[in-house]
């Protein structure tokens, strides 16, 4: 009973772990910009989704899509405000770049963070459920949300597949991660390049936010463990491989779900933690990464 | 001389504010001095050794919960705690320093960052033995007197100041910064990468433990807040970068920015960490030399 239990639910939340790790993978692949302000773009979905649907009685969907919407707007602004006047500015030498855009995005994160901490204070919100209810899965009482985070997690994955691989924009991306000067080269803009992955990573970072707000609840506090375990999730599974990153968040979702349930929750990321140490010191490039 | 000048002009400047000042301010700045300690030894390890390191306060927290836990279980005495502290977190140090050979950049952060949540786990995991989230009481403290806790941190600095800054303009400094931006070429000009690496690491995590240990002390309580959370780590780091990277006194002004400013701040309620925080940025994207590199480059010119 409790191994399907542990089944059903390290499912649920190791599919949202995998949508909100690859967006972070993705903005890396191609632009090589490690953001840590990434748990603030998903905190900032969640709490706009809650606070509309909370004050202007809105219904959860509604709700759902500003908050989605907030998060691509972020997203932008991270890019426009943060990420770029460090890539192109003169003053900051180039082996320098990334430091600065580590630290440039981690202020920018805080600021998120405290931003909404002040607004909507830093307790818990739990967004509306998209659909309430309770199902019977194999005789485990299974929210219908919960339901809902999976397989809409699995159904933006793979329209992201879809656009990578099958569509001409989506090889321009790959092109852009494999050689982005080669692809100047073709005639390609590549700041236009960027601006659309941005926008694409508010996207999966938003719908990832949203999802999580109405399947865990999210408060401010939560900012530094999101970007945290996105980081964990995405160095396991190889920097830049979306595939790894989605092995890489099975991993850790099972291995905390089996560790809260077994153990105790209170030591829920510990073996996560040493995992990671282990597969940094023995394998450097992640599961599946390329060097 | 002239490097040497202005901050023992300053330092000796600094040294007669308890004439005029309150406690409060000595108390405020008291702070700023071990922080200042913490950011300089960070920025040895960035500036000069070009290791991205997210977890200042895995060493720092090492060296304050090991004399910590001796003061309070074994009753040590202080200057033994303190010395025990700083031999831990170097061996800390020599931990870290492992990884940070063989891996770069982002792996290494992600290693440090792990070090420090890991350390964390433990102390509230053990909590029976450190005190846990609450923290540890410590029965001995430096001095009850806030000026002599004042001078203490301030010759601390100064002595810390001297030191790595001597450290960096020296022979040993500029074969680290040739390691840091390009070690395959610093090797191939015969240097020992390796050893002065591991060097950079153990100096660093020197005088962030014996900074670490002080400040309990100081502090009277050991506590994750206030040692080992990241959020130490990255205000650390705030310091250092908006100080100016690469000039180790630079940090210790940032620290003491940073801790005044958070303080001046305060009627803001919980908007002064924003405004911390915007300001930092705005440094970072304006002037990526820091407040001492804008200093330095206008007096270049």
């Amino acid at each position: 009973m409790q191994i399907l239990q542990i089944l059903i639910d390290g499912f649920a939340i190791s599919s949202l772990y995998g949508l909100g790790a690859i967006g972070f993978t993705l903005i890396f692949g191609v632009s090589g910009v490690l953001n840590l302000s990434h748990g603030a773009i998903m905190v900032t979905a969640a709490v706009i989704a809650w606070a509309v649907a909370d004050s202007f009685h809105t219904g959860p969907y509604l709700g759902a899509l500003i908050g989605v919407a907030a998060a691509v707007a972020t997203a932008f602004a991270t890019y426009l405000l943060v990420v770029r006047p460090i890539q192109t500015s003169p003053r900051i030498p180039r082996e320098e770049k990334e430091i600065f855009v580590l630290t440039g995005t981690l202020l920018w994160g805080i600021m998120l963070q405290e931003a909404i901490a002040y607004l909507f204070t830093s307790n818990p919100k739990t967004v509306l459920p998209l659909i309430p209810g309770v199902i019977q899965i194999l005789g485990v009482r299974t929210p219908l949300q919960e339901v809902l985070t999976a397989v809409l997690s699995w159904a933006v994955i793979g329209l992201l597949w879809v656009l990578v691989n099958r569509t001409r924009r989506g090889k321009v991306l790959l092109a852009a991660s494999i050689n982005p000067r080669g692809l100047t080269l073709l005639g390609f803009e590549l700041s236009e390049i960027y601006l659309f992955v941005w926008g694409l990573y508010g996207l999966l970072a938003g719908i990832a936010g949203v999802l999580l707000g109405a399947f865990l609840g999210v408060s401010s506090d939560n900012v530094g463990t999101l970007t945290a375990s996105a980081f964990s999730i995405v160095v396991l599974g190889g920097l830049g491989s979306v595939s790894g990153s989605l092995i890489g968040a099975y991993v850790v979702g099972y291995l905390e779900t089996v560790t809260a349930y077994v153990v105790s929750p209170s030591i829920r990321t510990i073996p996560v933690l040493l995992l990671l140490v282990l597969v940094v010191y023995l394998r450097p490039q992640g599961l599946l990464g390329r060097r | 001389m002239k490097t040497f000048g202005i901050p023992l002009l300053i330092a000796a400047l600094l040294a007669l504010l308890p004439l005029g000042a309150s406690g409060y301010v000595l108390g405020l700045l008291t702070l700023a001095y071990y922080f200042g300690v913490f950011a300089m030894s960070w920025d040895l390890l960035f500036g000069f050794a070009g290791e991205v390191n997210f977890g200042p306060s895995f060493l720092i927290g090492l060296g304050a919960y090991t004399a910590a836990m001796l003061n309070h279980y074994e009753s040590l005495p202080i200057w033994l705690c303190v010395i025990c502290g700083a031999l831990v977190a170097v061996v800390g140090g020599v931990l870290l320093a492992v990884p940070a050979l063989r891996l770069s950049g982002p792996y290494f952060g992600l290693v440090t960052l792990v070090a420090v949540l890991l350390l964390q786990n433990a102390i509230v995991l053990f909590a029976g033995l450190t005190g846990g989230e609450i923290g540890l009481d410590i029965p001995d403290i430096l001095s009850i007197d806030a000026n002599t806790n004042y001078w203490i941190a301030l010759a601390f600095m100064s002595a810390s100041g001297l030191i790595l800054f001597g450290l960096s303009r020296s022979s040993v400094g500029l074969i680290l910064q040739a390691s840091g931006q390009d070690a395959m070429q610093a090797a191939a000009l015969g240097f020992n990468v390796t050893k002065h690496k591991l060097a950079a690491f153990c100096v660093s995590a020197l005088f962030s433990g014996l900074a670490g240990a002080m400040l309990i002390f100081y502090m009277g309580t050991a506590s994750p807040g206030t040692v080992v959370d990241i959020g130490v780590g990255v205000q650390v780091i705030i310091a250092a970068v908006l100080g100016g990277r690469r000039t180790i006194l630079g940090a210790a002004l940032g620290a003491m920015f940073l801790i005044v400013a958070g303080e001046l701040l305060r009627p803001l309620g919980e908007l002064s960490t924003f405004v911390v925080s915007a300001v930092a940025l705005v440094v970072i994207l304006f002037f990526p030399g820091g407040f001492l590199g804008a200093a330095l480059h206008r007096g270049e010119r």
